[in-house]
């Protein structure tokens, strides 16, 4: 038999997302503001960052919003150091990078962004680290550039 | 699950897999699917027209196709039977697995299949992963299974002492063993140290601790009890079939690696199969384990180990082929991974075991009880017991 063909394909596909009642607030805060918020269970007062409708444990309404942050603890963190295709882009993702999980002061759950340093070996669950926002932002989560060590 | 409940007795009567490889340039998706189906069929001595319906899943995005269920209908055996595609990301697999079982246990259908696939060198495999994930939240920062494992890892190895060197030796047990299953993709002699030397893909990480991408499928049979007595005398019963989903965002959960969805279902699962210590109790374990990190804390929510003590688990050998509980004498996830096809080898590897039919790879003891889990999602779990006798 002849080598087997393969038929290549390239997609570009275009796609625009809601950013919804929860969403749209959180960012105008965050551009208008640089201000972090949370939305709050109405039962079990979890405050949740990113912000949602409903409490998934309570099933109950999150209704009261409040500012949490902007410092807050490093939980678990990487530095990428392998490349990959980036669906945000079509392009490589530049590395290395190093992004982790953020426990914002007075929020219940921890926000995925990038941390600005990447020697794995001056990071450690627990490092305190704050945000550097973006000069110019437009509302969306890049407006925080990556969370930074307070030294 | 409604407590004390079984519905009808239900046996896996036969399984069927492709040999999984990096890259099978000369099948396409649906002769892939073909080729399990019929492996499938052949083991347990059925036709098609013997079966009442069929399931069949992928996880969407990998190769930027979404309607399998429609076109790969002929060979999947769907056509002009009841069906439905299920996907659940990582565990689709055992999604899959678990409808089958309910399905028969239901009392609606006596014989059914169930498929899983995968082709991931058809596309690309962590940016379908990011896409996976929410759109305006998680996708800036996420570098798919590598990067979520790399920061679970972190904080896993300050909370509970462990170390690179643990993963590593879980990373060789599990290519060793898979070098003994004719199906496994990657058939690695490797040591530690070459665990150690291999390529960081996001700290602490490496390349040997991973998974690979793979191409396959898998096929299983359901089939209720009245019929499993003319199919085989040597079914694999379902004792339990517990899911337990976590909250949206991966930062949801407080302790990444602790698993709480496996500590959980293990809870209910065990208390449904009638098991007490599941140390003594569970003969063969076949685990999701994406990443060498994850097989360390896992087996501490089966209740294997103490919380924290995969890492002396390992050390003492225990999960060993040879050992008093082996996990993934096939290879596991980090020989194999067909994603939608990944937690369904877990199952059809668990009924193999009991069945008696893993060749070079089966446990040198006698199977009584198997356990098998499904993962994805944000640190959803999936559990299974099966049984030589219920």
């Amino acid at each position: 038999m002849k080598k087997p063909l393969t038929i290549a394909y390239r997609a570009v596909l275009p796609f625009q997302y809601s950013a919804g009642r929860m969403g749209s607030r959180f960012f105008n805060e965050l551009r208008e503001n640089k201000r972090i918020m949370a939305v709050k269970c109405s039962k079990c007062a979890r405050a949740y960052v990113p912000p949602r409708p409903v409490c998934g444990y309570c099933y109950a309404p999150c209704e009261q919003w409040v500012e949490v942050g902007p410092e807050g603890e490093l939980i678990g963190y990487t530095v990428v150091t392998f490349s990959f295709l980036d669906p945000l882009t079509g392009r490589e993702r530049p590395v290395p990078y190093g992004y982790g999980y953020i426990q914002l002061d007075g929020a219940a759950t921890r926000l995925l962004h990038f941390i600005d340093e990447t020697d794995y070996s001056k990071l450690r669950p627990g490092l305190r680290v704050r945000p550097v926002f973006k000069e110019k932002r437009e509302g969306n989560i890049a407006d925080i550039e990556c969370f930074r060590i307070v030294s | 699950m409604k407590e004390g409940v079984m519905g009808r007795k239900v046996a896996i009567v036969g399984t069927g897999q492709t040999h999984h490889k990096a890259r099978q340039a000369d099948m396409n998706i649906t002769e892939m699917i073909h080729v399990a189906v019929k492996r499938c069929l052949e083991d347990a001595e059925l036709t098609m027209d013997q079966i009442d319906g069929v399931l069949i899943g992928n996880m969407e995005h990998f190769e930027g196709i979404n309607l399998s269920d429609m076109w790969a209908v002929d060979a999947s055996g769907a056509l002009g039977r009841y069906g439905m595609k299920i996907t659940t990301g990582g565990s689709t697999g055992t999604s899959l697995s678990m409808a089958a079982y309910y399905h028969v246990a239901s009392g609606l259908f006596d014989i059914v299949m169930a498929i899983g696939w995968q082709k991931q060198s058809e596309g690309e495999t962590t940016a379908g992963l990011i896409s996976a994930t929410d759109p305006i939240w998680e996708r800036l920062g996420f570098a798919g299974a590598f990067g979520t494992f790399g920061a679970a890892a972190t904080q896993f190895m300050k909370e509970y002492g462990l170390t690179e060197e643990h993963a590593a030796k879980v990373a060789v047990k599990n290519r060793q063993n898979g070098r003994r299953n004719p199906y496994a993709h990657l058939k690695l002699d490797i040591t530690v140290e070459d665990v150690l030397k291999s390529p960081m893909l996001a700290y602490p990480v490496r390349m040997l601790d991973m998974c690979p991408a793979s191409e396959g499928a898998c096929a299983i049979i359901m089939a209720c009890e009245e019929k499993v007595k003319k199919i085989t005398d040597r079914p694999a019963w379902v004792a339990a079939a517990v899911t337990r989903h976590d909250a949206p965002f991966i930062g949801d959960v407080p302790m990444f690696m602790d698993l709480r969805t496996l500590r959980s279902a293990a809870k209910e699962a065990y208390a449904r199969a009638g098991i007490y210590n599941p140390l003594k109790e569970i003969d063969v374990i076949e685990l999701y384990e994406p990443v060498s990190w994850a097989e360390l804390s896992f087996i501490d929510a089966l209740g294997i180990c103490e919380r924290g003590e995969g890492g002396k688990l390992i050390d003492k050998g225990i999960t060993y082929m040879d050992g008093e509980c082996p996990v993934n004498p096939s290879g596991g996830v980090l020989c194999t991974n067909p994603i939608g096809a990944t937690a369904m080898l877990r199952v059809a590897e668990a009924a193999i075991q009991i069945r008696g039919q893993g060749g070079e790879r089966q446990v040198p003891k006698k199977v009584n009880t198997a356990v098998a889990t499904g993962y994805g999602g944000n640190w959803w779990s999936d559990l299974m017991i099966l049984k030589s006798s219920l």
